[in-house]
């Protein structure tokens, strides 16, 4: 038995005429101290895929398992970096990451807590933002503070979903090495969702495709062996990385991308400019969660 | 974003001949259709006194206009805060509990439109057989009742508005109940509860005024009605604009107040 692993699961949503299936049989098996990337098309089922292991969401029918235990709820053995970082904007970095201390160590006495969550600032080099708040800082330095509260709950797996995907080329490059360092140090399990097949292969030791949606399904997985620290300009050049990417891009552009129907959705974008709710109306209504006018995004998609 | 000025110093310059030209409106009145109307002069002449002795107590209605305005805010003090007390915790169960929206959801609907003055006999008679002096407390319990739906309201569509990334931060520390209502849900509802607070103490103000000419409390809406029944007509424009003055500098106070939380 893998450590952690997906077997025939199978996820929709919604009821009646209305309902679809995202993902269908999915399997998956992930190695203790493994780093494994699921590269797939933005809608395919990625966040989905990842909310199942975090225990946040669970499947229609199949089992999501990690040590042969049935993953019912989140738990502290699963650290998750959300995709739009979800960080509380009303907390300093520092509150945010105390707030994860406070909780996986209540036992400990407060000058303790104090100094792992200092630990963490300074392990993804936030020490100088550590009295800011989310609002002030730049895109890369949240992602950075959202790895900390993730690392400070000390998992035995990281669940990164898409974590450097609404940052800019350069700023990526830097966090993805940073995102290798605090794996080889740690040791932990790692799982990385990601559009980027690079990133995948220069981080990842196995990668596996997510066919286009909806039914997607995991293609057939990838080794990466490529020699560590693996270093991005290099491998460019480099005749296994070509093929690697290759295999990967003839999955998710050939058999992973049969054009089913076209469909009318609404994406919800990652809330990072700070609520500016002066000029909404207020609807009196009580009826539904009423959707935040930034959230909304209208996308006509052809899959 | 900043507008350009018209010209230099309009924001000075407007203001002042907007109200010039509502002033001038006032004298024309006056002194054509409504002859009991007092022209701006005589308003003064005979408002004087309660602006220049503004704390004088000659009487249980006739005191200076900051005593009266005082008395107000006293009892519009009380009814706000038992509006808020009540108003949050109800807005957070309806924002929370599916059920208990469905449940009072239709008749919060129906009874927020209610005017205060429909309101205070009822209040009144609530308090007739309590041994209590009626009148204050009916007074007390319609503004508490008129100001507090919009922080029900408004808070209770904040709470359903916590977007579900926060919730999903305290599922995956395993929050307890308790402290994700107050590390998560009161925070991520507070720009909410704010606008709601604003808009209940406007109500709060305008209520206060109706309250006291029905019940003829001391305050300055009882010596508005006082006054008017006096035959004594300039003061009742000293009210008005009294009256006005403290409600727009109330609603600046909250409006200084929300702006902290927006960004929040
Ligand atoms: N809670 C939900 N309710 C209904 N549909 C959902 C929900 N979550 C995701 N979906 C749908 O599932 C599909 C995959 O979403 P997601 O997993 O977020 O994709 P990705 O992360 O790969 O971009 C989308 O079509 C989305 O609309
Ligand atoms: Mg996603």
């Amino acid at each position: 038995m893998s450590f952690l692993q997906i077997q025939n699961a199978t996820k929709s949503f919604g009821s009646g005429t209305s309902r679809h299936t995202v993902l269908r049989d999915i399997n998956l098996t992930v190695e203790k101290g493994e780093f494994v990337a699921i590269v797939g098309y933005s809608g395919s089922g990625k966040t989905t895929l990842i909310n199942m292991l975090a225990g946040l969401g669970r499947p229609d029918c199949g089992s999501v398992t990690i040590n042969g235990t049935e993953i019912t709820e989140p738990g502290p053995d699963r650290g998750i970096v959300f995709q739009n970082y979800s960080l509380l904007p009303w907390m300093t970095v520092f509150e945010n990451i105390y707030l994860a201390v406070d909780q996986i160590f209540p036992n400990w006495t407060a000058q303790r807590k104090k100094e792992e969550t200092e630990r963490n600032i300074a392990l993804v080099n936030l020490t100088r933002a550590r009295d800011k708040k989310p609002g002030e800082l730049s895109g890369g330095m949240r992602q950075r503070v959202s790895v900390a509260r993730a690392l400070a709950m000390d998992p035995q797996v990281l669940l990164l979903d898409e974590p450097l995907g609404a940052l800019d080329a350069l700023t990526r490059g830097t966090l993805q090495t940073e995102i290798e360092d605090i794996w080889r140090r740690s040791k932990k399990t790692v799982v990385l969702i990601t559009n980027d097949v690079e990133e995948g292969i220069v981080l990842a030791d196995r990668i596996i495709p997510l066919s286009k949606g909806p039914d997607a399904t995991l293609g057939p997985a990838v080794k990466v062996e490529l020699p560590r620290p693996r270093d991005r300009k290099a491998l460019a050049h480099d005749e296994t990385f070509k093929s690697i990417k290759l295999k990967v891009l003839d999955y998710l552009l050939g058999e992973g991308a049969r054009t089913k129907t076209t469909v009318t959705r609404t994406l919800i974008l990652p809330d990072i400019e700070p609520e500016d709710i002066t000029h909404q109306p207020i609807s009196w209504s009580l009826s539904s969660r009423p959707k935040r006018k930034k959230e909304m995004h209208e996308t006509k998609i052809e899959i | 974003m900043k507008k350009q000025p018209l010209f230099p110093y309009d924001w000075i310059v407007l203001p002042i001949l907007g109200t010039a030209v509502v002033i001038l409106f006032w004298v024309i009145l006056s002194s054509t259709v409504s002859k009991d109307l007092p022209d701006p002069a005589k308003t003064w002449e005979e408002s004087r006194l309660y602006i220049f002795e503004p704390f004088a107590d000659r009487g249980m209605q006739d005191k200076g206009i900051l005593s009266l305005l005082g008395l107000s805010l006293l009892t519009v003090a009380k009814g706000y805060f038992l509006a808020l007390l009540i108003g949050v915790p109800l807005g957070f169960a309806l924002g929370l509990s599916d059920a208990f929206a469905k449940m009072f959801d239709p008749i919060i609907q129906v009874l927020r439109p209610v005017s205060p003055l429909a309101w205070l006999p009822l209040g009144v008679i609530l308090f007739f057989g309590t041994g209590k002096d009626a009148n204050p407390w009916g007074a007390l319990f319609t503004i508490a009742l008129c100001s507090m739906w919009p922080t029900v309201l408004n808070t209770a569509v904040g709470v359903r508005a916590v977007p579900q990334d926060y919730l999903n931060v305290a599922r995956v520390l395993k929050l307890s109940k308790w402290k994700t209502l107050w590390k998560i849900l009161v925070p991520a509802t507070l720009p909410y509860m704010f606008t709601g607070f604003r808009i209940s103490l406007g109500i709060a103000w305008l209520a206060i005024v109706a309250a006291e000419m029905l019940t003829g409390t001391a305050g300055v809406g009882g010596f508005l009605w006082s006054e008017y029944n006096a035959g004594n007509n300039s003061r009742i424009i000293l009210c008005i604009a009294a009256i006005g003055l403290v409600g727009f500098v109330l609603d600046k106070l909250m409006g200084l107040a929300e702006a902290q939380f927006k960004t929040a």
